[in-house]
């Protein structure tokens, strides 16, 4: 162990940007293989959870060396039945996009977890402008499904992806409406910031000042990641598939991956900027030595799989918006409330208000 | 006025979306129906119309006397009888075949017989690999009543009072 600590230790005196470089590409695998993971139990708990809410027990079959174990080896079965499927390219389809396509939305959801702080200090990168790398890399996202469809030279997946495109659009603004609710609060683009400044308790978190707009940011996560009740974009009774129906093997998988990886993302995000992120649920009250044990990251994960399950729990309760009520939802009612809030919260902070913002 | 408020109100709170929150978490406890289906198996009635069976007497003899009722009543015309008289003299079938892809067990053959011959069992567990597998003749179908009689038997009893 201490010959492997010193020879890092001359190596990376030697090759300090080669050390960098390895040191960064480990985080960045530290930070993607738990992910893929839970993208894939997220599937698997998507199928169980939506079961159980009908009245029927979901996958219980696929398990490992011979017992069912309630199904757990259902997602990895899916993995590689996937990965052994052929990609399929339709003839008049635009090959090179099409293959890009998939990369473009998978690459930005999964960049956008560099900025991340799964703890005090404990980002890949901890850069100031955290915010603003988070909206653009969550905008970035639509290219793939516009490319997509596009591609695919058939007009389900035109179609689909054109509303996918139209409500992704839509949506946004409301989002960053009801973030720059949160960064005028925090009076900071940091996500390590923004989480500081909510410390005190759980009432100091902002999901109770900014309680509108928290809604709103989870309602428009949802649209954004194109779930339903929100996901006309792939609305089957319509549109088949809408923009991935031309899509098979792993070029689907792609697609599948970053939506889940965006549902998780948009989960997290939530945690941390409205639910305190990794701050213990207890500070400020007799409990908090008593939990003080437990690392900020835990407690992070827990309110993220809260968020992650909302996403399952909406899907299974609401029946699909129309696509005009959609657009009428965002525009009409989504950014004026964000508006005025952010005038609220504005005041607020100008004036002091006692107990969060003094 | 207090209306169009009160429902303003009503739709900004989220109201009627935590309502029905309420009812899918509920559900989420709820027992579940799955029946898990090679292991557990759900009830099957004793008028259920499955696979059929030619039936006999106790005595061995066969009940089927050729009159071709089931084959005149059979709306799909899946069954196909040739008849011949025996050496006792006797009427008998040389050939009863029944197609099970045109058969769509409406259970008018077994209606129709005067001898409780034809029947309709409660199998249903049955498939074939090969096309030709779907005509099934006379010696497969007295062979499946053989098989079965004592089920079959018990079910006419019991549904003889409702006919």
């Amino acid at each position: 162990m201490e010959a492997i600590v010193n020879l890092w230790n001359s190596f990376s005196q030697d090759w300090p940007a080669l050390a960098l470089l390895i040191l960064t590409l480990l985080k960045i695998v530290v930070i993607m293989l738990p992910l893929m993971v839970l993208v894939a139990y997220f599937t698997y708990a998507e199928r169980k959870i939506i079961g159980y809410m009908q009245v029927r027990i979901g996958p219980n079959r696929v398990g490992f060396f011979g017992r069912h174990a309630f199904g757990l080896g259902q997602p990895l079965a899916d993995a590689f039945k996937l990965m052994f499927k052929e990609i399929l390219i339709p003839t008049k389809a635009n090959r090179v996009l099409f293959i890009i396509a998939p990369m473009l939305t998978l690459g930005p959801a999964l960049a956008a977890w560099a900025v991340f702080p799964f703890g005090d200090g404990m980002a890949l990168a901890d850069i100031n402008a955290g915010l603003l790398y988070l909206l653009a890399m969550t905008s970035v996202g639509v290219y793939g499904v516009i490319v997509a469809g596009w591609a695919s030279n058939s007009k389900y997946a035109l179609l689909g992806a054109m509303r996918s495109a139209a409500q992704i659009v839509s949506y946004e603004i409301a989002m960053g409406f009801a973030l720059v609710g949160v960064l005028v609060a925090a009076g900071s683009l940091n996500l390590g910031e923004i989480v500081r400044a909510q410390s005190g308790s759980l009432l100091h978190w902002y999901w109770l000042p900014l309680l509108p707009l928290f809604m709103i940011y989870f309602i428009s996560g949802v649209a954004e990641t194109n779930r339903a009740p929100f996901d006309v974009a792939e609305g089957e009774s319509e549109i088949v598939a809408g923009f991935h129906i031309d899509y098979s093997g792993m070029t689907f998988a792609a697609f599948f991956l970053a939506e889940y990886a965006n549902m998780i993302l948009v989960s997290a995000l939530t945690a941390l900027m409205f639910m305190g992120g990794w701050l213990s649920p207890f500070q400020g009250t007799f409990l908090e030595s008593f939990f003080a044990w437990v690392p900020g990251f835990v407690w992070l994960v827990m309110k993220t799989f809260f968020f992650m399950y909302l996403f399952l729990w909406f899907r299974a309760t609401f029946p699909r918006y129309r696509y005009d009520q959609i657009m009428r939802l965002g525009w009409k009612v989504f950014i004026p409330i964000t508006i005025v809030w952010i005038l609220v919260v504005g005041l607020a902070v100008v004036y002091q208000l006692p107990w969060w913002f003094d | 006025m207090i209306t169009t408020v009160k429902s303003y109100f009503k739709s900004l709170v989220l109201l009627e979306l935590f309502k029905g929150l309420g009812v899918t978490g509920r559900y989420l406890f709820a027992r579940k129906f799955t029946v898990q289906y090679p292991e557990e198996k759900a009830p099957v009635s004793p008028r259920f119309r499955g696979l059929h069976a030619l039936r006999r007497y106790p005595n061995g003899e066969e009940r089927c006397i050729s009159c071709k009722l089931c084959e005149a009543v059979c709306p799909a015309l899946a069954i196909t009888i040739e008849a011949e008289p025996r050496a006792d003299g006797s009427r008998r079938t040389t050939k009863y075949e029944i197609d099970l892809f045109k058969c769509i067990y409406c259970g008018f053959c077994e209606e129709s017989c005067p001898v409780d011959s034809i029947v309709l069992s409660r199998v249903y567990e049955y498939c074939m690999e090969e096309n030709n597998e779907r005509i099934i003749g006379k010696t497969r179908l007295l062979e499946l009543g053989d098989k079965h009689e004592a089920q079959l038997a018990a079910d006419r009893a019991e549904q003889a009072k409702y006919r």
